[in-house]
């Protein structure tokens, strides 16, 4: 083999040339290809082979190094030979004492960071008792509805060693209240508190669904809670911006990354009009991608969406700081790949997706349970989902060097794409007005939907293979699995705790506080987290917040496209 | 050209605080791609909000798609309903993720069929159809 190969582009293609004439050209003649194309699953078309030829216009400073812009390599340094991205398995159901368990239990198996799944009406910002959360308090998570709920949740575990996740949006900001209550009332030091509130609202509109405001003041709401962890509390991510529910709710890969984006640039903006410099804030914003099926997209994804964003925020942004141009993000696998039929098969699509979570540089993962696709996740579920990154972690040796398929033709080439069509979409939100504009136009959600269409049609026709859906289908099988069960006193036990707290409060004081809140929430100036953390330690709960507020900012009804 | 009144008409439904309509957005496309007249609500609609519309649009089946939890608590409350209103010769039709068990359950209550996720859309689509031909007019 010639040791120079590569190095001069135009021996390379004479040679690239002559082998497609003679090597390639007879082998096909004996045996052709399975498909007369192949595509990745947002649609780029695959090659047979990929060469130098086809990384030979990335720019070198493109690629870089690990923790240096633009951060393809990876936000730092040495990676996981450093430390092993954490290990953090959602968890959330019935009352705060139930999850409480189940986090005491996933911290003795070695976890090392905490997530909570809230149930609907916690999501949605609804009481226990309201009408619409019948039926489903402490259903799909946790039921939280006032401090005293926060209490219980968070009882014998040390908030100052150990980060917490919150997966909540409209309401996102009177959880963190109550956190912030439980750790003041623990006297804990504010700026020791890690974790983080997804709170990224925009997506809500375009892809999960969970609103309880208009978009204009739930962007306020955003504004408020990122300017005041800024100032407040060092170590905490108060965003989350995500992609995983945009995949989740049928969109293509690379509008996973770049949806999340255009969200990005709307929330910096709104912050920028406060006065406050990029830098301020930007080194805490975090955000949140799926890991779907596509095994070599999805690393590239990771890392394309790591080198826009230090891109956008440098050039954009005029950020100067470079870890206000670091991405960092968790990572959960797809939900929407697991499978009724056959499900211990889960396990291995999971496995894979975790890899590519991990080659691609994520900062914590989630890795689902092989039973998801039946209801939330037993105990034997959630720990295999453990092992399994405790294997890739320990066992592998995945894990002992840095961006290990830098440099790799295919995924080069491939992260090299996905950067296009990133800054492509973000160019024409741009031209058509911006983001919260075309969300009203429901420009993101048909893009979602049509994908999500097509993805059905071709699983319909056997196009896109789902084992034991489409292909090795068992049609006998029979579920012979234990399944996680609600308890039917959920809702009684929870709205018991509710009653109690609003007999013993002050009611009189929690009235003068939300006419106090209020006053905050008609002057845009000012900052809505002071008199919540108030209104939360007085004993409101999130419902009461909740409605007062609707009756100045009314409600969100989308127009659905489909 | 089919003369309206052997249109079949559907109300495709999200019920209560659950906002995963993804696949609710594709059995729509599905039925209105397969020759049949849809609605679709939008989410968060109240059994009774969603039994009124049903009842309004005169449909020969109501859809409820569900991927909360709350199907043994929100389906029960629908087919009273429209007991109730006298409109019981409207089909039920469930979707989404749930317990076998549970959803065979659902269809001894009086649920017409349960099609869980993964179900190809052309099976969606013969199934509607099937159940409307067995009821016969209404």
């Amino acid at each position: 083999m010639n040791p120079k190969q590569g190095s001069d582009p135009k021996d390379f293609a004479t040679q690239f040339e002559a082998w497609e004439r003679q090597e390639l050209a007879a082998f096909l003649e004996k045996a052709p290809e399975r498909q007369k194309e192949f595509r990745t699953m947002t649609g780029f078309p695959v090659k047979r082979v990929y060469t130098p030829l086809d990384v030979a216009d990335i720019p070198p400073e493109d690629i870089g190094l690990p923790g240096q812009y633009p951060f393809t390599r990876g936000p730092y340094p040495t990676m996981y030979r450093g430390r092993i991205w954490t290990m953090r398995q959602i968890a959330g159901f019935g009352t705060a004492e139930d999850t409480n368990k189940r986090f005491h239990y996933l911290i003795s198996q070695g976890q090392t960071g905490l997530s909570i799944d809230f149930d609907m009406p916690t999501l949605m910002g609804f009481d226990s008792d309201h009408p619409m959360s019948e039926g489903e308090v402490g259903r799909e998570g946790v039921a939280i509805d006032t401090m005293a709920d926060m209490e219980l949740l968070f009882d014998g575990i040390d908030l100052e060693k150990i980060s917490v996740s919150m997966t909540i949006n409209p309401s996102a900001w009177i959880l963190l209240a109550m956190y912030i209550a439980v750790a003041q009332k623990r006297s804990l030091d504010m700026n020791k508190l890690s974790g983080t509130i997804q709170a990224d609202i925009l997506k809500e509109y375009m892809a999960q669904k969970e609103f309880a405001f208009p978009i204009r003041p739930s962007v306020r709401i955003v504004r408020d809670c990122i300017a005041f962890c800024a100032k407040s509390m060092k170590r905490y991510n108060p965003i989350n911006i995500s992609g995983y529910h945009i995949s989740e709710a049928g969109s293509s890969p690379l509008d996973e990354v770049a949806f999340p984006l255009c969200n990005l640039i709307t929330y910096v903006e709104e912050l920028q009009k406060t006065g406050l410099h990029v830098d301020e804030f930007a080194p805490r914003l975090a955000f949140f991608f799926v890991s779907q099926a596509d095994f070599f997209e999805e690393i590239a994804k990771f890392r394309a969406v790591r080198r826009a964003y230090a891109k956008i925020m440098k050039e954009r942004f005029g950020a100067q700081n470079p870890e206000s141009m670091r991405l960092r993000f968790h990572t959960q696998t797809a939900a929407a790949t697991l499978t009724k039929p056959q499900y211990v098969v889960n396990i291995v699509r999971t496995t894979l997706q975790a890899l590519s979570a991990v080659l691609g540089g994520t900062q914590s993962l989630h890795t689902n349970g092989m039973d998801e696709a039946f209801t939330i996740p037993t105990e034997l579920a959630m720990k295999v989902a453990l092992r399994t990154q405790q294997v890739i972690a320990d066992e592998s040796g995945a894990a002992n060097v840095v961006d290990p398929l830098g440099g790799s033709y295919y995924v080069e080439a491939l992260t090299m794409q996905m950067e296009r069509g990133i800054f492509d979409i973000i160019e024409e939100v741009d031209s058509r007005g911006g983001t919260i504009k075309l969300i009203e136009e429901g420009w993101f959600q048909r893009r979602i939907a049509d994908f999500a269409y097509d993805q059905a049609m071709k699983k319909a026709k056997g196009e896109k293979v789902v084992l034991g859906v489409n292909k090795f289908v068992e049609p006998e099988e029979k579920h012979d699995i234990e399944t996680h069960k609600y308890d039917p006193t959920t809702a009684e036990r929870q709205i018991a705790r509710l009653n109690r707290v609003r007999r013993e409060r002050d009611q009189r004081k929690v009235e003068q506080l939300l006419d106090q809140l209020i006053a905050v929430a008609n002057d845009e100036r000012q900052n809505i987290m002071p008199v919540t953390i108030e209104l939360v330690k007085a004993g409101a709960s999130m419902g009461d917040i909740i409605e007062r507020l609707k009756t100045i900012w009314g409600i969100y009804r989308e127009t659905p496209v489909f | 050209m089919k003369t309206k009144t052997d249109t079949i008409r559907v109300i495709i439904a999200k019920v209560g605080l659950d906002g995963h309509d993804r696949g609710v957005k594709i059995v729509a496309r599905a039925l209105r791609d397969g020759g049949m007249d849809v609605v679709y609500t939008g989410l968060h609609r109240t059994a009774e909000e969603v039994v009124d519309a049903a009842v309004q649009e005169d449909v020969d089946v109501l859809g409820v798609s569900l991927l909360s939890g709350a199907h043994m608590t929100i389906f029960p409350k629908i087919l009273q309903l429209l007991k109730q209103k006298g409109a019981d010769d409207i089909l039920v039709v469930g979707g989404g993720v749930m317990p076998d068990d549970e959803a065979a359950e659902l269809k001894k209550m009086g649920v017409k069929e349960i099609l869980l996720q993964d179900t190809p859309p052309e099976v969606i689509v013969s199934t509607i159809r099937r159940l409307v031909a067995e009821r016969g007019p209404k």
